[in-house]
């Protein structure tokens, strides 16, 4: 948006949104822990609710501490705008949310995080929308899915459980020949390692409990706008092109250009649906995002020595990671993720189901939950656990088959990592 | 691909300037230029509206004029800011050109683009910012944009 000096990545992330205080000139952005806002007087209270003027009203829409951390994600993934919400999956509903109406669809890869796979092949069908899934590999198959009902088309950029890149160029071009926003979930990746809107994305989507605040502290949630996609060039989105009847008939297109998506994101999405991100949980995200390109930098040095070193392993069968030269998709990371495949993988072990299960028992430093993207290595039987309610097609299309353990790798000591690896492995095949 | 002055000029103009004619301003309080020009005249700015179809009815305290030649002449307009279709700038430019001694800026709203009216405004030393907006623009660069958690690239560690 702005014609003025450009920053670098490190800089951005840490200054990009935020400015000392101008009540107290505190230089950390303040937790703004209130809910509602004073008026000036009666015509500044009407300009706000009117969307004449951007400003404060009630913390359910807007609130300082988060709109810094709005302005950081998006500028970090180089959007015109972004709106945050109370989780990824509260994200993915506020993403499609002004596309999306009863008997509408979604092309979606099958190559996505289990809770997304569930969340859009059975909740959202309570909403009158259907997920077609697509192995987005096979662009015929894309293009064979999408119909006159179709708004959008979604993916992971790097995406969970880790090993697969979706070739953002391809599917872009696929989005665009049919005039559809491609929705691009860059959790796994984070903006420091692939900035999906530079590939074509319309929308980007964050679970920013994940690396974004790196610690596995807060849930959050971010929808970024590229600010690129044309809503009035076709009928199919009415709630961006259309007259709204909530606002006097106003059009949120015409009237806001290409900000007009974030705009509805607040006055529409956090006001009716009321997903919002506190400003406790938006503090600790902008305390991670400040150290974000350090931590990833070394969360990808790790995850490539251990996926090396698993993948030499005779009690591994198989690693998934990218950034393997074994992996089909090696190609696709100095195009799409430059700096790095990620910090996820699975690895498929010698022994199967039962292995597996010995072998998350036995690790004493990988913590067993259902996170990633957190400083702590972490690990998960995705067939036992996330992607328990998946059929075993679903499973291994995911790439979490009943012999895959899933690993997010920490920013510990490799080597330490790697002992405690060792004997666990140990462990499994007795 | 317009290329659009810098941050550091845009303030100039929108600290500087005073009077704004805004030409095709609708008097249907949904419409964007109906946003524009009370934003603008809420910020103090003088908002001259022109519109042959409701010439001589008020708005934000001044009279909607039929065209350019039949603003006063003591009212020295700064900015002409444009709600026409791309196709209709030139005429408008050229009559704005020969009208308004003291134009220092052509302003075209979002998705109006005219590169003959630029290029002639250019030549005769008036300043041209084509598909923006000046209250986003405003809104951006003093801070307004940045309540709703939109990319204002404005990076400071002032207060």
């Amino acid at each position: 948006m702005s014609d003025g000096p450009s920053y670098g990545f490190d800089t951005l992330q840490i200054h990009a949104g935020a400015r000392p205080d101008p009540a107290t000139g505190a230089r950390q952005t303040p937790i703004y822990q209130t809910t509602a806002y004073v008026f000036r007087d009666a015509d500044h209270a009407a300009a706000l609710f009117n969307l004449q003027e951007v400003g404060y009203i009630y913390s359910r829409l807007t609130n300082p501490t988060v709109a810094v951390l709005q302005e950081r994600i998006a500028t970090l993934e180089g959007g015109v705008g972004a709106v945050c919400c109370s989780s990824g999956h509260a994200a993915q509903i506020m993403a499609l949310f002004p596309l999306m109406g009863p008997g509408l669809n979604i092309v979606a890869s099958t190559r996505l995080y289990g809770g997304s796979v569930t969340q859009l092949s059975h909740t959202i069908k309570r909403f009158g929308w259907e997920a077609r899934f697509v192995d987005f590999d096979d662009l015929d198959a894309v293009k064979a899915a999408i119909d006159d009902n179709t708004r959008a088309i979604f993916c992971e950029s790097i995406a969970n459980p880790g090993g697969y890149i979706t070739d953002l160029d391809a599917i872009a071009g696929v989005a665009d020949g049919a005039g559809l926003p491609l929705i691009v979930d860059n959790t796994s990746a984070t903006p420091y390692l692939c900035r999906p809107i530079e590939h074509g994305a319309t929308l980007v989507v964050h679970s920013t409990t994940k690396y974004l605040t790196g610690n596995g502290t807060v849930t959050g949630g971010c929808v970024v706008d590229s600010g690129n996609f044309d809503w009035s060039a076709s009928d199919k989105f009415p709630s961006l092109s259309a007259p709204e009847p909530a606002y006097h008939g106003l059009k949120f297109h015409e009237t806001f250009g290409n900000l007009a998506y974030t705009f509805h994101g607040i006055a529409i999405g956090l006001r009716d649906l009321g997903m919002t991100m506190n400003p406790q949980a938006a503090h600790y995200t902008l305390m991670g995002t400040e150290t974000l390109s350090l931590r990833m930098e070394r969360h990808v040095e790790n995850a490539e020595k251990l996926a090396a070193w698993l993948e030499a392993d005779p009690r591994v069968d198989f690693v998934t990671y990218a950034g393997l030269k074994s992996s089909p998709y090696y190609e696709r990371v100095e195009r799409i993720c430059p700096k790095g495949a990620g910090a996820l993988f699975t690895v498929a072990i010698k022994g199967g189901y039962d292995a597996c299960v010995k072998l998350v028992n036995g690790l004493e430093i990988f913590s067993h939950v259902a996170n990633l993207g957190d400083a702590r290595s972490l690990v998960i039987h995705s067939a036992s656990t996330t992607h328990r309610q998946l059929t075993t097609e679903q499973q291994e299309a995911a790439g979490a088959g009943p012999n895959m353990v899933r690993f997010s790798i920490g920013t510990e000591d490799a080597d330490d990592l790697i002992a405690d690896l060792d004997q666990a492995l140990t462990k499994a095949m007795n | 691909m317009t290329k659009n002055p810098s941050d550091e000029l845009l303030r100039k103009i929108l600290t500087e300037s005073k009077v704004f004619a805004c030409v095709g301003l609708s008097m249907n309080p949904v419409r964007p230029s109906y946003f524009v020009a009370r934003y603008l005249s809420l910020k103090g700015f003088k908002v001259i509206p022109v519109n042959p179809g409701h010439a001589g009815k008020m708005l934000f305290g001044q009279e909607v004029r039929a065209d350019l030649a039949s603003i006063p002449a003591d009212s020295t307009v700064d900015v002409l800011d444009v709600f026409r279709r791309s196709e209709h700038v030139l005429p408008i430019v050229t009559d704005a050109l020969a009208r308004l001694p003291g134009l220092k800026t052509i302003w075209m709203q979002i998705g109006v683009e005219n590169a003959e009216a630029a290029a002639l405004a250019t030549e005769q030393g008036v300043q041209v910012i084509q598909n923006r907006c000046p209250k986003i623009e405003y809104q951006r660069l003093f801070g307004e944009l940045r309540m709703g958690g939109f990319n204002t690239g404005i990076i400071s560690s002032k207060l």
